[in-house]
């Protein structure tokens, strides 16, 4: 640790250091431009650049009160946060469940292999061939709503996570299990008891990535929901942007709005999204 | 025996509901795709069976011949550069520098916004910002620039992703692998080219394949900057797709051109991992 702590000491890249940190700008102007362009008023906006990128004369709230009446932010916000978090539930339970059956079946099963290649060549498939022929499944089953979004996204995240669970098992010994067996435990109650548990790693890469990836979603919820009147945050966003006008001010507060939850989500779990996303592309 | 019978049987309950579940989601409206492309189907009434029709037509159309030629313009173009930036941006996070952790923190934050939003903001700087600068007329208005502010865009929020891949890629590489290249004096481009890269290259591999398909799947950035404008110039398949398939009174033709577009990419995505673990095996 000491030996470290000299070697780090030693000599930093300041060159790459500084390079890095100018690059920054790339990242922070556009959101640098979205906080100021949603505190300004309609009047302060100029058409040079100093004009448009300077600060408002006064930070007043006005924008985002008119924001989130004219969008229904609250509503928006709930609905997005319902799909997320059932969405996540739903799959870890799901997919885990799946590539359990499917981990400890392969090998000797031609049932549960031909399962696995079926269900992980779903990844191939692209939303726009199922579009069309959903959006008539789903309404004649009518759950054209918030519902049948959700069983899509179980069904659409379905691929990619149970290849991750089916990978992750291989390196869980089987002995457990069979040690629970021999004490008389059914095969449901050891996988919640003991293998359910012993996948939390695994359960927080697919919630992360489930939850990026159905959070930011605008396809499966403005074609399976369009005319319902339900928004998501994104859909949101779309559906009002002709209510905005010529008016970016207001637009702009209602954008940082959107990307709000999600930049404080990412403060507070920085670390285990960025984790969860490297164990899901890597693996 | 009575212990392997009731682990049959659990297996058999978990997996049977969810490939129920996933057939009638994923594999069902894949085929009734697959039939509405031998169809007239406006998308409501009545319609007849025009045979290979849809598919013909497909091929003398000019407006899907130019979605095609934009949407792997688009991708080739994004694929690359995207992949080139990450590396160096990969190697420049992952070198002896200060505030690694939050510099490698701070170059994430794109990934984790809702492309449609980002498209929103970069619109914005598209049709005020750099004009105000340039004194140049917007790049969005342009049909010969109109696709590049849509790669600039892909490559904004995609370059975080693929840099954090090829950062855990970097870190897979010993350390005395570099050590012992310094002793035969490789260093600066020669170690990356004959040391780094091809120790690598399953990164690049996951890289390559990840984005390629992502970015021929391109929506959101669509419909955020230019709904396919300039004059049709920047219509992606799959904007193609939902526009003249949901709105236009195309369904059966669309999803004729939908069945098209999945085969190309699954023969994309053969095609690159097989070019490149052919590569992988050689070094």
């Amino acid at each position: 640790m000491a030996n470290q702590n000299i070697l780090v000491k030693e000599k930093f890249n300041w060159p790459v250091t500084i390079l890095l940190l100018l690059g920054l700008f790339t990242v922070l102007f556009p959101l640098y431009m979205t906080v100021i362009i949603a505190f300004k008023q309609p009047s302060e906006m100029t058409n040079d650049v100093i004009g448009l990128l300077s600060f408002p004369k006064s930070w007043s709230f006005d924008n985002f009160r008119e924001a989130m009446r004219v969008t229904d932010f609250w509503r928006s916000l709930f609905n997005s946060f319902l799909i997320t978090a059932i969405t996540m539930i739903f799959s870890i339970i799901i997919h885990s469940l799946m590539g359990y059956a499917v981990a400890r079946n392969m090998n000797r099963s031609k049932f549960y292999r031909f399962s696995y290649f079926y269900i992980v060549s779903g990844m191939f498939v692209p939303f726009a061939i199922l579009m069309m022929p959903l959006v008539k499944q789903t309404a004649q089953l009518h759950i054209d709503n918030m519902f049948g979004v959700i069983i899509l996204y179980v069904v659409f995240y379905m691929p990619m996570n149970v290849l991750l669970y089916a990978g992750y098992l291989k390196n869980i010994p089987i002995a457990l299990e069979e040690a629970a067996h021999v004490d008389g435990a059914s095969t449901w109650t050891t996988y919640w008891k003991i293998i359910f548990p012993l996948m939390w790693p695994m359960h927080a890469t697919v919630a992360v990535l489930t939850a990026l990836g159905t959070w930011n979603d605008v396809m499966t919820p403005l074609v399976i929901m369009s005319g319902s009147g339900v928004n998501t945050l994104p859909l949101a966003q779309l559906n009002f942007q002709t209510q905005f006008g010529t008016n970016y001010n207001l637009a702009f507060a209602s954008y940082l709005l959107a990307l709000l939850p999600m930049l404080i989500f990412y403060l507070i779990a920085q670390k285990q999204i960025i984790n969860g996303v490297i164990n899901g592309a890597v693996k | 025996m009575k212990s392997q019978n009731e682990r049959k049987r659990t297996f058999l309950l978990i997996a049977i509901p969810i490939l129920l579940l996933f057939f009638a989601f994923n594999t069902v409206p894949l085929i009734r795709g697959f039939i509405y492309s031998f169809t007239n189907f406006r998308g409501y009434g009545s319609f007849d069976w025009v045979g290979l029709r849809n598919y013909v037509d497909l091929f003398t159309d000019t407006r899907v011949g130019n979605s095609y030629w934009f949407t792997f313009k688009l991708a080739l173009v994004a694929t690359i550069l995207i992949n080139i930036l990450s590396l160096i941006m990969a190697l420049a996070l992952n070198s002896k520098i200060r505030f690694k952790s939050f510099l490698r923190g701070m170059y994430f934050i794109p990934n984790i916004l809702g492309a449609l939003v980002v498209g929103y903001i970069f619109s914005y700087i598209f049709t005020y910002i750099l004009p105000a600068i340039t004194h140049a007329a917007s790049m969005l208005a342009s049909r010969t620039w109109a696709w590049l502010a849509i790669v600039i865009v892909c490559a904004w929020q995609s370059i975080a992703m693929n840099t954090l891949i090829y950062i855990s890629g970097l870190q897979t590489v010993p350390e005395d692998v570099y050590e012992a290249a310094a002793l035969d004096g490789a260093t600066g481009w020669n170690r990356f080219r004959y040391i780094t890269f091809p120790l690598i290259m399953p990164f690049f591999t996951i890289n390559m394949v990840l984005c390629m398909k992502n970015n021929l799947m391109v929506f959101d950035q669509i419909m955020a900057l230019t709904k396919g404008g300039p004059a049709q110039s920047t219509e992606s398949i799959s904007y193609l797709i939902y526009n003249n398939g949901m709105n236009g009174g195309q369904f059966g033709f669309q999803s004729a051109n939908a069945v098209i577009f999945f085969i190309v990419i699954v023969v994309i995505s053969i095609l690159q991992l097989r070019f490149l673990n052919k590569k992988e095996e050689q070094l």
